[in-house]
């Protein structure tokens, strides 16, 4: 067996492979191990159903969050609709499901192809137009896909909702939290992977080169507007996939959550974890999921003291409080997000009792 | 025909208010080109200022409405100095991103106190406001705003075009290290003019509280409605903001009224998607798009 590699007290990459190697230290190779033995082999075991539907949630949202990141994070373009691709996979996966008769492991990635292909029509405007403009456009994909969920209801059901069938992976049921808890974090770990690999790819480095300054991205000879494009189309993908997951998940789905406050939820994610970071991505869906959860049952105890009644407290008012101030005061104080904070931590760690 | 003609005096009521509630959008674009995504709640802010202050504290209209300009002008004030003024020289994602937190929670704070229920303001304006010609009638509202509108777009065109402080705004929003540099104080008319915008704003929801009713969520939706407006009108162009305004009103009536009601809310968001995609610059919008 070979030895362990340490942190070199110094930069001595020789080479641009050294540069984008993943793990500088078998140690990180070793805590990526330990973390997914925990993940897969305990976690499930120990926590209760409610925790485990808590952990289902965080990874779906985690999905999405990723997505976005590469959009907002990576290329440095804003989306204001990722609250409706999210439903548009979720709807393009219950229509896959009840009207084709597909399966769940060809209805997931079909959903996710048939959002990419929804974003890439919002995205087009991108081509004439700078991120301030995108935003307005996405912002517009917002409303009308919503108004189209709700209304064309030959395809959609409108407000009834499509009752989806039983998940199965060749002949095994997918039922209950700790089935799916599997599925979706394998899927999570999938997309992790895709997603660190594809920014250490060329597609990767250009989105980044079209964020960083775009005149100079195009002097370099990159296209634009194709990497602007695909990288939308790459972040709804992200999002219908993650929509598909939650919609068998649910069982039945209506067009109410995939409002313009679901868009921002996901970008709180985003922001709060840390642009243009993996991992960021991942601690902004646990903060915000949890967050959620936290709010509920903050709700539910005030409305045990009966004082909520008179007080007009409800659920929506405090969470939109609480979003906002956490997305005003993480723009304000931390900009880069949890995964700054969690580097910082990190590295005290490392430095540990000889820190400057 | 009467229903023709009562159309397009509702449309252009209300294309008229939207066109107000841009202004103030348009300013602060144009000023530190910020898009500003509280502006919806900035209204809602202004509209519930004067509702508890002429119903809950009992105070005559004319004073209350002052109040709540001077309010208003604080409170956009207040949130330049506190929330955007650390973001001076941050990208656009940053900024962007802060408009849509204060949103929620501008949104949050006036769910919490006022609920999401409708609330009205006392009548206040004389019935002999209103005009009938032959079966169609105006109410005296829409007259009223009608008159506010007109009457704030001329003087913010004189100031945009004669004042000092005008020539400074748009000296910053043509270029802010130019400006900086021939001496104008750009964190000053930042400041003015989000006071200013969020002024205007304040007045726009007063003149909406009185048409609709004032709800939190429907004023907030109306402040993204700013969107297709100022896209059509032009983003930096305040004339543009009110005709572009005026479009989107009347498409939103005949669309209510000829096709479908229900499409009404998604006509002007279709209408921005091919705008984009075939005149981005708008109506009135200084042609400015780098084709990068």
């Amino acid at each position: 067996m070979r030895r362990l590699s340490f942190h070199p007290c110094g930069n001595f990459k020789e080479s641009y492979a050294q540069e984008i190697t993943i793990f500088e230290t078998d140690f990180g190779r070793l805590s990526l191990m330990a973390g997914l033995i925990l993940l897969f082999g305990v976690l499930p075991f120990v926590s209760s159903p409610y925790f485990l539907y808590v952990c289902n949630m965080i990874g779906i949202a985690a999905i999405a969050a990723l997505g976005l990141n590469i959009l907002i994070g990576y290329t440095g373009l804003i989306s204001l609709g990722h609250g409706a691709f999210f439903g548009v996979g979720a709807y393009a996966a219950a229509i896959l499901a009840t009207r084709l008769g597909l399966p769940f492991w060809v209805c997931v990635p079909a959903a996710g192809i048939v959002t990419a292909l929804t974003g890439m029509v919002f995205g087009i405007p991108s081509g004439r137009l700078k991120g301030l403009y995108l935003t307005i456009a996405t912002l517009a994909g917002q409303f009308i896909i919503e108004y189209i969920l709700v209304h064309w209801e030959s395809l959609t059901q409108g407000t009834m909702g499509i009752v989806l069938p039983e998940a199965t992976i060749f002949g095994l049921v997918i039922d209950g939290d700790r089935p799916f808890f599997y599925v979706i974090f394998v899927c999570l770990v999938l997309v992790t992977w895709m997603t660190k690999n594809l920014m250490r790819t060329r597609f990767g480095r250009a989105f980044i080169a079209i964020r960083d300054n775009d005149r100079a991205a195009e002097g370099m000879g990159i296209p634009i507007f194709p990497y602007k494009l695909l990288s939308f189309g790459i972040s709804s993908f992200y999002a219908g996939f993650a929509g598909a997951i939650w919609a068998f998940y649910m069982i039945s789905i209506t067009s109410e959550p995939f409002t313009l406050s679901l868009s921002v939820e996901y970008i709180a994610m985003v922001i709060i974890g840390g642009l243009a970071s993996i991992p960021g991505s991942i601690f902004g869906a646990i903060f915000i999921t949890g967050l959620n959860e936290i709010l509920r049952w903050l709700t539910d105890i005030f409305m045990g003291m009966g004082m909520a009644s008179g007080f007009g407290l409800n659920m929506a008012s405090l969470r939109e409080l609480a979003f906002g101030l956490a997305i005003v005061l993480f723009i304000l104080f931390e900009p880069k997000g949890l995964a700054e904070i969690w580097r910082i931590v990190r590295s005290n760690f490392r430095l540990w009792p000889f820190s400057y | 025909m009467d229903f023709f003609i009562q159309l397009l005096v509702n449309g252009l009521s209300i294309g008229l208010l939207y066109g107000l509630s841009a202004m103030g959008f348009v300013m602060i674009f144009k000023s530190s080109s910020v898009l500003n995504f509280a502006h919806g709640e900035l209204l809602a802010m202004g509209a519930f200022l004067f509702l508890v202050l002429t119903t809950w504290a009992g105070l005559p209209v004319y004073l209350a409405f002052l109040i709540t300009l001077a309010g208003s002008f604080v409170l956009g004030f207040a949130v330049e100095r506190l929330f955007l003024r650390p973001l001076i020289g941050e990208s656009l994602i940053f900024v962007i991103m802060l408009t849509v937190g204060l949103a929620s929670i501008f949104k949050g704070l006036l769910l919490f106190f006022f609920g999401g229920n409708l609330h009205t303001y006392p009548e206040f304006l004389p019935a002999g406001l209103g005009l009938q010609f032959g079966n169609v009638l105006i109410p005296p509202v829409y007259v009223a705003s009608s008159f506010i509108g007109i009457v704030f777009l001329v003087l913010f065109g004189l100031f945009f075009k004669f004042s000092p402080q005008g020539i400074f705004m748009r000296s910053v929003a043509d270029n802010q290290t130019a400006a900086l540099s021939l001496g104008v104080h750009v964190k000053k008319v930042f400041a003015l003019s989000w006071a200013i915008a969020a002024m205007v704003a304040g007045m726009s929801g007063i003149v909406l509280g009185v048409i609709n009713g004032i709800n939190v969520h429907e004023i907030s939706a109306i402040g993204l409605k700013v969107f297709p407006v100022v896209i059509l009108g032009g983003l930096d162009s305040i004339g543009g903001a009110i005709i572009g305004g005026i479009i989107i009103g009347l498409l939103e009536t005949f669309t209510c009224g000829y096709i479908s009601p229900s499409l009404r809310d998604v006509v002007p968001y279709a209408v921005l998607v091919c705008i984009l995609l075939i005149k981005p610059y708008g109506l009135f919008g200084l042609v400015e798009i780098e084709r990068v």
